[in-house]
């Protein structure tokens, strides 16, 4: 395996994953060269395996990028941009359970356990990090989040939809991934994702395992569009 | 979706047995963790390569094995302890997903050409409901680190975004039912840990006869 470039490529402006967010046009032009594909078919083996017919298996595969655009390293492709994505949402999250701490609704045992995966969600942005610039790549810039924190069962639904989101973000990457030892650091964490997701449901009285025996994938156009209330 | 088809030369061409020089990738993610005291993930990386040499079907045998196992241990363990409560709910809940488990990759070791185990015999040493509990909390741990350490070795990338929906409702499971057990339902802390086979054998292997 050739060691990789030196991101040689135009610079690629910091917060492009959050731009993304923000700009329709550049979204839709970064799957296009990303080839956010395969998200689409995530899922799709198993609910063929069980003959179900659940909407995740219509949507067929996109085609992945050409080699000639997946053969240069920059921030925009590959898995570098899998990582700058996964770094922003995980910047959001652990913004969100910082003020979350701030705001003072929780004690006690739930208190305990929202430090422990605010905490946690720190310890994913510095693993992520740290990948991004193994691989050559820069990572985003934190970005601003803002988050509606009114009540502590407000809060806890909201918590509860946001890991919801990140485990179904992680599961709609897997299989887009390309580097074995990034798959391997994105699983670990996705499982991680979908323990706190659990471990909400349980507050707020809702199905630990709210899609069944499947979780289901979402693709990034998706992910982005769900976090886009949430960047200020 | 009836075309069924590896799509991922990518992957496949990827050294996943060797220390390649992408090892320095996962190494250095794990040293940022260690700044937050997450040195326990060291062993990462042996642990999640060494999972087995077997292909696609053959690892999914494996996984086909221990879900038998939970899904029997949820199901007719549960039903002779006279469970109440949560537990109750949660061994109804969870067992009805491990058999959804079973016959999917059932299913899918037979689309790859494979010959699915037959369901072992397995004898479970719990005696009550927290010896219940404290049994499942280990089973569905040990299923996280089993798909998460075996998942990279995959080929196929349908067959891996399989494993990944599993896995997370194994994930879920077991912060459940550590909740439940007053536990912290992240036993891993922020990243958790990939098991190889003997490893997962050490923890379930004596329940299998």
């Amino acid at each position: 395996m050739p060691s990789p470039p030196i991101d040689e490529a135009a610079p690629q402006p910091v917060g492009i994953v959050e731009r993304l967010v923000r700009d329709d046009v550049d979204r839709k032009r970064f799957l296009k060269m990303a080839g956010g594909a395969g998200a689409a078919s995530f899922g799709a083996f198993v609910l063929a395996a069980c003959g179900s017919s659940k909407k995740t298996a219509s949507t067929a595969a996109a085609p992945v990028a050409t080699s000639s655009t997946s053969s240069t390293s920059s921030n925009a492709t590959g898995d570098l941009a899998i990582l700058n994505y996964a770094l922003t949402l995980e910047y959001l999250e652990t913004e969100f359970y910082a003020k979350v701490v701030a705001s003072g609704l929780f004690s006690g045992k739930v208190g305990s356990l929202i430090k422990d995966f605010g905490r946690q969600e720190a310890t994913h942005v510095e693993a992520l990090k740290g990948a991004v610039m193994k691989l050559g790549g820069t990572p985003v810039a934190k970005p601003a989040g803002k988050f509606p924190i009114s009540s502590a069962s407000q809060v806890a639904k909201l918590a509860y939809t946001v890991e919801n989101l990140g485990a179904a973000a992680y599961l709609g990457q897997a299989a887009n991934i390309q580097n074995a030892e990034v798959l391997a650091a994105a699983l670990a964490i996705h499982t991680v994702e979908a323990r706190h997701a659990a471990t909400l449901g349980t507050l707020v009285k809702k199905s630990v395992t709210p899609e069944g025996a499947f979780a289901a994938p979402a693709d990034m156009p998706t992910v982005l569009a769900a976090v886009k209330p949430f960047l200020a | 979706m009836s075309n069924y088809q590896i799509a991922s030369p990518e992957l496949a061409a990827c050294e996943v047995h060797g220390m390649t020089r992408a090892s320095f990738i996962l190494r250095g993610t794990l040293a940022a963790g260690a700044v937050y005291g997450m040195g326990s993930v060291t062993p990462f990386v042996s642990q999640a390569f060494a999972a087995t040499g077997g292909g696609d079907a053959e690892i999914l045998n494996f996984a086909l094995t221990l879900e038998y196992l939970e899904a029997d241990f949820y199901t007719v363990k549960g039903k002779q302890l006279g469970l109440s409560g949560q537990a109750k709910a949660y061994a109804a809940q969870f067992g009805a997903e491990e058999n959804e488990h079973v016959t999917a990759l059932t299913a899918a070791i037979k689309h790859l050409g494979g010959t699915p185990v037959k369901k072992p015999r397995f004898v479970f040493p719990a005696t009550g409901e927290s010896s219940f509990l404290a049994l499942a909390s280990v089973l569905e741990n040990t299923g996280v680190g089993a798909y998460n350490g075996a998942a990279p070795s995959l080929q196929s990338k349908q067959v891996l975004a399989s494993a990944g929906s599993i896995v997370q409702i194994e994930a879920r499971h077991a912060a459940a039912i550590d909740l439940l057990l007053g536990k912290s339902p992240t036993p891993n802390q922020g990243f958790d840990r990939p098991l190889n086979k003997a490893q997962v054998l050490a923890k379930a292997g004596a329940l299998i006869k």
